[in-house]
């Protein structure tokens, strides 16, 4: 967290659909090596705010910077194609919900990874190939499986493989969308571990959508809460968690089941 | 010299919007000072705040009144008003902090959940795992849990997990929370020689304990924070 800059800058993004409001007003910054956590529940805007980040879907008002890699911010609508296109294969990462819409479920695992490296300009089979089985190490899969396709892979593995397939070209800013959503716990416990050593390790910048409190701790430095598209409360995600200042933190707090 | 903390009518109440909005006054006008090589034991009933208090001065709990200052590296930053970013470089760089439990993550070794604490690179944490196995040691964790996730350890061991933790970055600011509430006697010593030690190096210590031992061994000052309202009662 060395530059003194944000990497990520959002200014009073507002997205609706039709008469319904989806993200009102939200404001955000994001340094290197920060993770932000965006919870709430369903219908509260937060997919809606990550997909407005990442300039998935356009906003109806407001404006996303990112400080790029020579080191100037830009306001992301004002960037060319190409431009937008290096973010999304090389800078940025995102990692979805449901791993078939992050990976190409018929190809190899080897490819899936690899083929991020080649739209970067790799061409060496061989090295390719390489850091592809390095990947694979990293996220716990077996070497052995470089071969298969995603598609008989269990969920935890293709989890896994897609958040491979996104740290493989060095982003400096991942989006991940309820990376556990929907696995067993035990799975949900040894993916948490491997997104928390890696983010850590590689001193990435996050934005964490989940509806789990117990994620967001895990993960996060800092937490927003989202109610009916906008933010009800913010700030460290331990003190939001532990004294949580607004009723609908109150109530999300207290909601929490004790193991 | 200046004291390392200063703490001026810093005051907390908690509502409880689910209960109707029910007001809990937890800590009502605290003033203390703590000097470098200090330790400060807070002192009052159970329910006083003591434990806020420590919370307060780590950013856990925010802090409706009042200033916390924290001198490091000759800046002066208000920690009850300090950015989340602020607060998170101070608790890298300046506070430590033993909390009353071990928050466990699971699948993390016990080394590295002490180690974590004192490297924030990749590089250094070769160093800083020698560094957190000699603390366990110490504190008397069996070489065969070191590379064991805490959360099946007992409670003295998990607590000494979490002081490992506490004690192995060297930090200005050292805040205890009973750490000795759960440790059998020998463990107990060990635990008031490494405040001694950090003492020495010059830390500034804020600690609750209940054992009185313990107390009268490590205290420079005891300051009373029993709330006024209670106390003119």
């Amino acid at each position: 967290m060395s530059v003194d800059e944000p990497l990520l800058l959002a200014k009073g993004l507002t997205k609706r659909y039709g008469r319904q409001i989806a993200c009102r007003n939200v404001s955000l910054t994001l340094f290197q090596g920060e993770v932000l956590a965006v919870v709430g529940e369903s219908g509260s805007g937060k997919t809606t705010l990550l997909q407005l980040l990442s300039r998935q879907i356009p906003a109806d008002a407001g404006s996303v910077s990112y400080r790029m890699r020579d080191g100037v911010t830009r306001d992301l609508a004002t960037l060319g194609d190409a431009e937008q296109r290096f973010l999304f294969r090389t800078d940025w990462g995102y990692v979805h919900q449901d791993p078939a819409l992050g990976l190409r479920m018929a190809v190899s695992a080897g490819a899936n990874v690899g083929e991020r490296l080649m739209a970067l300009g790799a061409r060496h089979y061989g090295s390719i190939r390489a850091t592809a089985a390095d990947w694979l190490d990293r996220v716990e899969i077996p070497r052995a499986r470089i071969d298969d396709a995603p598609a008989v892979y269990s969920g935890g593995m293709r989890q896994r493989l897609q958040i491979a397939r996104n740290l493989v070209t060095s982003p400096r800013l991942v989006f991940m969308d309820e990376p556990t959503g929907g696995l067993d716990v035990t799975v949900q416990a040894r993916l948490l571990d491997l997104i928390r050593g890696l983010v850590r390790k590689l001193g990435l910048a996050a934005v964490v959508v989940t509806h789990d409190l117990a994620v967001a701790r895990l993960l996060s430095h800092r937490i927003m809460v989202m109610r009916q598209g906008e933010v009800v409360e913010s700030g460290l995600t331990d003190q939001v968690l532990d004294d949580p200042r607004e009723p609908y933190t109150q109530l999300l707090a207290s909601s929490i089941l004790p193991v | 010299m200046q004291p390392v903390l200063d703490l001026v009518g810093v005051s907390k109440t908690f509502t409880l919007h689910l209960q109707g909005g029910l007001s809990l006054p937890a800590v009502d006008d605290v003033s203390f000072a703590v000097h470098a090589g200090e330790c400060v034991v807070l002192a009052g009933p159970s329910g006083a705040g003591k434990s806020s208090i420590l919370k307060m001065i780590y950013g856990n709990y925010r802090c409706d009144a009042g200033r916390i200052l924290l001198r490091h590296d000759g800046t002066t930053t208000d920690v009850a008003r300090a950015a989340p970013r602020t607060m998170l470089r101070l608790r890298r760089t300046a506070i430590g902090y033993v909390s009353q439990f071990l928050r466990a993550v699971p699948r993390v070794a016990a080394i590295d959940v002490v180690a974590e604490a004192a490297a924030h690179q990749d590089d250094d944490l070769a160093q800083a795992e020698d560094a957190a196995a000699c603390l366990l040691r110490r504190l008397n964790i069996a070489e065969r849990l070191l590379k064991v996730p805490p959360a099946t350890f007992s409670g003295g061991e998990q607590q000494r997990v979490n002081i490992a933790r506490g004690f192995l970055p060297d930090m200005p600011v050292l805040l205890l929370d009973e750490p000795t509430a759960s440790l059998d006697a020998a463990n107990r010593a060990v635990v008031v020689d490494l405040i001694a030690e950090k003492k020495r190096q010059g830390t500034a210590i804020v600690a609750v304990v209940h054992d009185d031992d313990v107390r009268t061994t490590i205290a420079d000052t005891v300051v009373d924070i029993t709330p006024h309202a209670r106390r003119a009662a």
